[in-house]
C-alpha cells in the first residue's frame, strides 16, 4: 500500500493509461454498415478461399435472421446501430516478428500499455491485435521448435487449415446466438494455436487486443486446439480509449482439448465505458481433459460473457472463476455454462461481483447434466458484493440434474462493506478510499490468487482505481 | 501541552443526547478508568473521541496534545495518535491480519517512503510473541472466525503495533476469561510510559486488579460524577452504582 497522495499520483497515470488513440491511416476500411459486399471487401483483402467466404455469408444470414435476445438479456443491446458500425479497418499492416518493424503508432500504443515489456519477463509468444489486423506476432524459438503453431486466424485457415478446419466453427456454431453469428459473418484476428501431443507449454502465451479507432467493431476468433496429454496457458488483455459513441467487441473463442490435455484461458479485460462487449467463449473438453477459464471483467458498457465447458469425455473437468466488476452506467452480465456429456465428469464455478456505483452485475448460470449419466460433479459459488446503496446485483443459476447419481452444490451470497468495517479501518489510520480498496481486495482475494503474480499485481490496482470514486 | 483534554464536551445520536458537558483530563503517563453502568455515555464517549458519524457533536472540545480531533476524519484523528481498542471490532474478510497492519503502518509514512518488510514482520513477530498468539495468525483474515479472546488480543496487538499518544481501550474485558484478561493486561501494562496515555474503559473492576489506574472516574448519564483514585473502584464493586447515581439525584 502507498501513502495517499502517492496512490492518487499513480491513479492519474493509470487512469489515463489506457485511455488515448492515434490517428491512423486506414488503407483498408470497409465503410459503415453490413451487407454481401462488406464481406466480400473483407475476403477480397485476406484473399480468403471460397469456403471461408461462404462460411462468412451463411453467417451473415443467420445473424440478420436472428433476434436480439433481448426477451432475456439487457434492452440496452437496442442501442447498439450496427448500420453505423465499422466492420474492418486496418492500416495494410502484415504481422511483425520484432517490434522495431511495426509501424511507429501501433508499436507507442503496445509500449504504452507494457506488452512488450510483458512479453520478454514472463511470456512464450505474443500476439497483438489493432483494431482488425496483429501488428506484432511472435513466439519464442524454444516454443515453436516444439512444433507449437500461434498464427491469427487468417494464417490458420489459410496455412494450417489441415488442423484447423476440423474444428473451427464446431464447439461454437455459427447460430448459438446473434452475436456469434455475427462474429462468423466478419471476423477478424484473433489467435489459433495448435499445441502437439504431449507438449507442455511453460511459460504463457499472450494476444492484446486493442480497439484504436471510433465507431468501430473488433471481431476477433480464437481456436486453440491441445492435444493429447498436452498443455497450454493462453492469456488475453483488451482496452480501448474512450469515445463518446460506442464501440462494438465481439469475439467468438473456441477451445479443444484433446484427451488428458489441459487449457487455462485467462482474461483480463479493461475496456472503456463504451464498450459493447459481447462474447461467445467455449470449451470442449474429452476424455481426462481439462479446461478452466479465469476471467476478469472491468470496465464496458455492457459485458455478456458465459463461458463455457462441454465436458464430453468419461473424467473431463470444467472450471470457470470470474470476477466482475460493474461501475456506475456499466452492466457486468456474465457466468458460466457446464454441460455434462459423460460419465464422472466434474465441474467447478466460482463468481464474484461488485457492484460500485449504480453498477449493476448479474451471474447466469447453466448447468445441465442429464440422466442416462453417473458420478457427475458441480459445485457452483457466486457472491456478490454491494458497495453503495444504489449499487445492484442478481442472480440467475439455472442447474439441470437428471438422474440420482450425481452431487451438486450450489451456494450464492449477498453483502456489503459495512460502514463498522470501513470505520475500524479509518480508525486504524487508513483513508476512506484505502479502506474500501481493502476491502474489495480482500473479497476477490481467493480468485486473485489464480491469476498469474503480474496479472493478479495489475488487477490488484484495477480494483483500487474503480473503488477511488466510489466514496464520499 | 502533553495531553488528552475533553472539555464540556456534549454529544447525541438521533437528536438523543447522550454526553452532557462531559470534562475530563488525561495527562501522559497517566491511565484513567471510566467506569458506569450500562447505558451511561461509556462506549459512546469512545466512539465520539474517535470520530463515529453517527454521533453528532452539539458543544465542547477534544484536544489531543493541543490539537482539536473534531474538526478531523476517523483516520486523520488515528494518524495523529489516538487509538481505539473496540468492545466489537469489525471483522474484514480476504484480508490477512499482516496485510492490514503493514497497510495501517504504511499509512503512517511520509509520501515515497516504503515499509521495511523484513524489519516489520520481526517487529510483529516479536510482540505476538509477547502476547502468545500463534505464528499462522498473520496469515488469517482480520478478526474472522476469531473467538471474543482472539479478538481483544488483536486489539492490543494493533495497539502494540501502532504506538499511539493515547489509548482508549473499550470493555477490552469483555468476553475474556482469566488468563486471556492476564495477557491482555500485560500487554496494555508493557505499552505503559511517560509518554503515553490510556483511557480504560470498564463496568467491572476486574480489568483494574490488572490494569492499575492511577485515576478512576465514575460516568452517570453523559457526565462524570465522580473521580477519585484506583480505591474508588474497590468502592463502586462493594457498593454498586446506585449508592453514586442516588448520591447525585439527591443533590439535585
Amino acid at each position: 500500500m502507498k501513502t495517499e497522495t502517492d496512490t492518487e499520483k499513480s491513479i492519474e497515470i493509470d487512469r489515463e493509461k489506457a485511455n488515448f488513440h492515434y490517428d491512423v491511416d486506414y488503407k483498408h476500411d470497409a465503410g459503415r454498415g453490413l451487407t454481401e459486399d462488406t464481406i466480400d471487401y473483407i475476403s477480397n483483402i485476406k484473399g480468403e478461399d471460397i469456403w471461408v467466404r461462404d462460411f462468412r455469408k451463411k453467417a451473415l444470414k443467420v445473424f440478420n435472421r436472428k433476434e436480439m435476445p433481448t426477451h432475456w438479456a439487457s434492452q440496452d443491446l437496442d442501442s447498439i446501430k450496427f448500420d453505423e458500425i465499422r466492420y474492418y479497418l486496418s492500416a495494410g499492416q502484415a504481422p511483425k516478428r520484432s517490434w522495431d518493424d511495426v509501424p511507429d503508432e501501433m508499436k507507442e500504443t503496445f509500449e504504452r500499455l507494457g506488452i512488450p515489456e510483458k512479453e520478454r519477463n514472463f511470456l512464450a509468444g505474443v500476439e497483438a491485435q489493432f483494431d482488425s489486423e496483429a501488428a506484432y506476432s511472435n513466439v519464442k524459438d524454444a516454443v515453436s521448435e516444439q512444433g507449437v503453431i500461434f498464427v491469427n486466424s487468417s494464417e490458420g485457415l489459410a496455412e494450417h487449415a489441415d488442423i484447423f478446419r476440423k474444428w473451427f466453427g464446431k464447439v461454437i456454431p455459427t447460430g448459438d446466438n446473434k452475436f456469434s453469428a455475427l462474429n462468423s459473418a466478419v471476423f477478424s484476428g484473433g489467435s489459433f494455436i495448435y499445441v502437439p501431443p504431449g507438449v507442455k507449454v511453460k511459460h504463457p502465451l499472450q494476444a492484446y487486443f486493442r480497439i484504436n479507432a471510433e465507431q468501430f467493431g473488433q471481431f476477433e476468433r480464437t481456436l486453440i486446439i491441445v492435444d493429447e496429454g498436452a498443455e497450454l496457458t493462453y492469456m488475453e488483455g483488451c482496452t480501448a480509449p474512450k469515445f463518446e459513441t460506442s464501440t462494438l467487441h465481439s469475439a467468438v473463442v473456441e477451445l479443444v482439448a484433446m484427451k488428458d490435455a489441459k487449457i487455462q484461458y485467462i482474461t483480463v479485460q479493461n475496456w472503456s465505458a463504451n464498450v459493447f462487449n459481447l462474447v461467445t467463449k467455449r470449451g470442449m473438453a474429452h476424455e481426462g481433459a481439462e479446461v478452466r477459464w479465469i476471467d476478469c471483467n472491468i470496465g464496458s458498457r455492457l459485458t455478456m460473457k458465459y463461458p463455457g465447458v462441454v465436458m464430453k469425455g468419461e473424467g473431463a473437468r470444467g472450471e470457470v472463476i470470474s470476477i466482475a466488476l460493474a461501475n456506475d452506467g456499466q452492466h457486468q452480465d456474465t457466468g458460466a455454462k457446464m454441460i455434462h456429456a459423460a460419465n464422472n465428469t466434474s465441474s467447478n464455478v466460482v463468481s464474484k461481483s461488485i457492484s460500485v456505483g449504480e453498477g449493476r452485475s448479474t451471474y447466469r448460470g447453466h448447468v445441465h447434466i442429464p440422466k442416462h449419466l453417473k458420478g457427475c460433479k458441480n459445485n457452483t459459488e457466486c457472491d456478490a458484493l454491494l458497495i453503495n446503496p444504489r449499487s445492484k446485483t442478481d442472480t440467475y443459476p439455472a442447474i439441470t440434474v437428471r438422474g440420482n447419481q450425481h452431487a451438486t452444490q450450489h451456494e450464492a451470497s449477498v453483502s456489503q462493506v459495512s460502514e463498522e468495517q470501513i470505520f475500524y479501518m479509518k480508525q486504524r489510520g487508513l483513508s476512506e478510499a484505502e479502506a474500501m480498496s481493502l476491502s474489495v481486495n480482500g473479497f476477490v482475494n481467493d480468485l486473485v490468487r489464480e491469476f498469474p503474480m503480474e496479472y493478479s499485481v495489475e488487477l490488484k490496482r484495477l480494483i483500487d482505481l474503480e473503488m477511488e470514486g466510489s466514496v464520499g | 501541552m502533553s495531553s488528552l483534554e475533553i472539555t464540556n464536551l456534549s454529544a447525541s445520536i438521533n437528536d438523543t443526547e447522550i454526553l452532557k458537558g462531559l470534562t475530563l483530563s488525561v495527562p501522559k503517563g497517566e491511565v484513567h478508568a471510566i467506569m458506569g453502568p450500562n447505558g451511561s455515555g461509556k462506549s459512546t464517549l469512545a466512539k465520539v473521541m474517535a470520530g463515529h458519524e453517527d454521533y453528532n457533536v452539539t458543544s465542547g472540545d477534544v484536544l489531543l496534545n493541543g490539537t482539536s480531533l473534531l474538526d478531523m476524519e476517523v483516520d486523520e484523528r488515528s494518524r495523529e495518535g489516538l487509538f481505539l481498542a473496540f468492545q466489537y471490532p469489525a471483522e474484514i474478510p480476504g484480508v490477512s491480519n499482516a496485510n492490514f497492519l503493514r497497510a495501517a503502518r504504511q499509512a503512517r509514512l511520509p509520501e515515497g517512503e516504503e515499509i521495511d518488510a523484513v524489519a516489520f514482520y520481526k517487529e510483529l513477530y516479536s510482540k505476538m510473541d509477547q502476547l502468545g498468539m500463534d505464528r499462522k495468525f498473520t496469515g488469517r483474515s482480520v478478526n474472522e472466525g476469531f473467538s471474543g479472546g482472539e479478538k481483544k488480543r488483536n486489539e492490543v496487538l494493533q495497539m502494540m503495533i501502532l504506538e499511539p499518544s493515547y489509548a482508549v481501550l473499550d470493555e477490552t474485558d469483555s468476553g475474556l476469561d482469566i488468563d486471556a484478561l492476564k495477557i491482555v493486561a500485560e500487554g496494555v501494562n508493557a505499552m505503559r510510559s511517560p509518554d503515553r496515555g490510556f483511557l480504560v474503559i470498564t463496568h467491572y473492576q476486574r480489568l483494574l486488579d490488572y490494569i492499575v489506574p492511577d485515576y478512576v472516574h465514575v460516568l452517570s448519564d453523559g457526565q462524570i460524577i465522580r473521580s477519585g483514585s484506583k480505591e474508588l473502584a474497590l468502592e463502586l464493586e462493594e457498593k454498586g452504582y446506585d449508592w453514586l447515581t442516588e448520591k447525585q439525584l439527591n443533590k439535585t
